[in-house]
């Protein structure tokens, strides 16, 4: 019951774990340039949730001050994100272009097939 | 001209970040490689000039400098901050930076295609930029977003290089790098989760408050930063993207990234093992210390063997580069002010070596197009003011007396003394002998083989590229004698480190 209630509560950090593991996996065990990329966009994507979790309070408004609300979420973990957002887009269209030049120069975008076109030099 | 210095002066912290930036700006407007090189060399120039005055103030006076954005104090504001060791790093990536532009025109305008040079050379002083950036700020996450902007153009300039594993190598470093920079942020969020501050001082005086009722999240937080920032230094077994990266990128890239990437991650670490937790906090809870050991050792063993049968000389150079951080990494590890001072020292040192070698094989390749050996072969006879500047570098490399090497490992000879490992010190022996082999052997293929027909039709390069490389050569010997500027910097910013620890 306990390990139930704590799941329940910690619902969002048990989600950003599994993205993270899951994005990690992804990187490490495909072959294919662009899915690589994929796990690695998700990888990314899950350290905003571990930022944002515990910034957003439910109710919780912007904090502009006004009479009409008392409880405010916590700004900086959002503006934090969104520079990591745009370092995110940054990595992933830089990886992209490689692997397009890749694709170009190899023919293919299988890593194990790259490396074997390598090897016959 | 006193009275613009003066008003000039407060603001050098961010001057140093921000000229390089809007360089890079201007500079990605222009058409001309030579125009770019020119626009990018007047921007770089100022940077030493900007950084030594800096560190000069900081030594004199013993107070660190603090630059607040905006008029925000330092929890609530972003911070530059310089002290003796962000002084001392920004000081070395700063003038390798400045040194190495006269060589660029030449060599870029050779490897890179015209119409991508202009964005070369805004991508070097976006890296340029990035890399200043980490080493000055005082906030967390403002260093991850600087070491964002280091890497993201650091892959771009190695994927310029004219060989398609160019490609390859850029991508292999752009996932490494991205998982290393991400596990680093996410050792940053748990540090904001249990503190509520990114400033590195700020944080320093919180964490002890925050151990109490959080001690688990904080050791994962350290977890995930010592981790991401290996990844960046490229320390044993984190490294296999290190020797293709800079087998392949363009010359003057590789003798760029060489200098001064690595070392900029190695001022992060640190920074973090020693401003932010404390060696108090690190070293006794996690076994952080023999990690880096025993790590480092195998680096330098390891990385020197794989140097010894290699048949590219810029691939030999890159495993002689991971053998090297090994020393560094383990001079941190050690923690006491021998070591760490061994470590700072070594930074400057192999900065200075490392960039005037790789500046060395820029100019062969400049003449020759191959960095092999088999078309090195015999070059001694035919460029033999470049290969008399790779013997004495070479010299340094394994750190003969008389060199800038030999500081440094005696140094961290003292250090392991100090923390009595004995073993260690005989192990830093021994590496150095490995370092002997691969020298040696490079030494005799340029020295003692019949010319190569390549290598029959080459000779010097031109003075802009003799010049930068025997300014590194005179300094490596320098360095060697006078160690006021390193070993005493070193040693000031060591003690403040490893003083800060007993709070």
């Amino acid at each position: 019951m306990e390990a139930l209630e704590r799941f329940a509560t910690h619902y969002n950090y048990v989600v950003t774990v599994f993205l993270m593991l899951s994005g990690l996996f992804i990187v490490i065990a495909r072959g294919n340039l662009v899915k690589k990329l994929i796990g690695l966009g998700l990888f990314q994507t899950s350290v905003y949730l571990l930022y944002l979790t515990p910034a957003k309070i439910l109710g919780g408004t912007p904090p502009i001050y006004d009479h009409h609300f008392k409880v405010y979420s916590n700004p900086l973990p959002h503006v934090l994100m969104l520079t990591a957002i745009v370092v995110g887009v940054a990595t992933l269209a830089l990886g992209l272009a490689l692997v397009v030049r890749i694709s170009e120069a190899y023919g293919t975008i299988e890593e194990d097939e790259i490396f074997e076109k390598d090897g016959q030099e | 001209m006193i009275a613009m210095l003066e008003s000039v002066g407060p603001h050098l912290p961010i001057l140093i970040v921000i000229i390089p930036l809007l360089g890079s700006l201007l500079v990605a407007f222009t058409r001309s490689g030579n125009l770019a090189w020119l626009i990018a060399s007047l921007s770089v120039l100022p940077l030493p000039v900007a950084a030594v005055l800096m560190t000069m103030s900081v030594l004199r006076t013993g107070q660190p400098l603090v630059y607040e954005m905006g008029n925000w104090p330092a929890p609530y504001g972003i911070v530059y901050k310089v002290d003796a060791l962000s002084g001392f790093v920004l000081c070395v990536v700063a003038a390798i930076a400045a040194v190495i532009m006269p060589f660029a025109r030449k060599s870029v305008a050779t490897e890179i295609p015209s119409h991508q040079q202009s964005w070369f050379y805004a991508l070097y002083l976006l890296c340029l930029c990035g890399l200043l950036g980490i080493v000055i700020t005082g906030d967390a996450f403002n260093a991850f977003v600087f070491l964002e902007i280091s890497s993201l153009s650091s892959y771009a300039l190695i994927a310029l290089g004219r060989h398609r594993r160019a490609l390859l190598a850029a991508y292999q470093y752009l996932i490494m790098g991205t998982i290393g920079a991400t596990l680093y942020v996410i050792g940053v969020g748990l540090l904001y989760l249990t503190t509520g501050s990114l400033n590195f001082d700020d944080l320093a005086v919180r964490l002890a408050e925050a151990d109490k009722t959080y001690h688990a999240s904080l050791m994962a937080a350290l977890g995930f930063m010592v981790v991401g920032i290996c990844l960046k230094i490229a320390l044993f077994p984190l490294h296999v993207w290190l020797p293709n990266a800079y087998a392949y990128a363009p010359s003057f890239a590789t003798t760029f990234l060489a200098g001064t990437a690595t070392k900029v991650a190695l001022y992060l670490l640190i920074r973090v093992l020693f401003s932010v937790f404390g060696v108090a906090m690190v070293y006794d809870r996690l076994p952080i210390s023999d990690v880096l050991v025993v790590l480092s050792v195998a680096a330098m063993f390891i990385a020197s063997v794989s140097a010894i049968f290699e048949n590219n000389a810029k691939r030999m150079l890159a495993y002689s580069s991971l053998a090297q951080i090994g020393y560094i990494t383990l001079g941190i590890g050690l923690a006491n002010i021998h070591g760490l001072t061994g470590a700072l020292v070594h930074i400057a040192n192999h900065a200075v070596i490392k960039t005037a070698l790789f500046l060395a094989l820029g100019a062969v390749v400049y003449r020759i197009g191959s960095a092999h050996y088999s078309d090195m072969a015999g070059l001694g006879r035919r460029m033999p003011l470049t290969m008399g500047a790779v013997v004495i570098a070479g010299l340094g490399l394994m750190g003969t007396p008389g060199t800038a090497g030999f500081i440094s490992k005696w140094y961290l000879a003292l250090g392991a003394i100090d923390a009595g490992l004995w073993s260690v010190v005989f192990l830093i022996v021994a590496s150095s002998l490995l370092s002997v082999i691969y020298v040696g052997r490079l030494t005799e293929v340029i020295f003692f083989r019949e010319p190569s027909p390549r290598a029959m039709a080459a000779r010097d390069p031109p003075l802009s590229m003799l010049v930068p490389l025997y300014v590194l050569a005179a300094a490596t010997i320098y360095l060697g004698f006078d160690t006021r500027a390193t070993a005493e910097i070193a040693a000031t910013a060591a003690g403040f480190l490893v003083g800060g620890l007993t709070r």
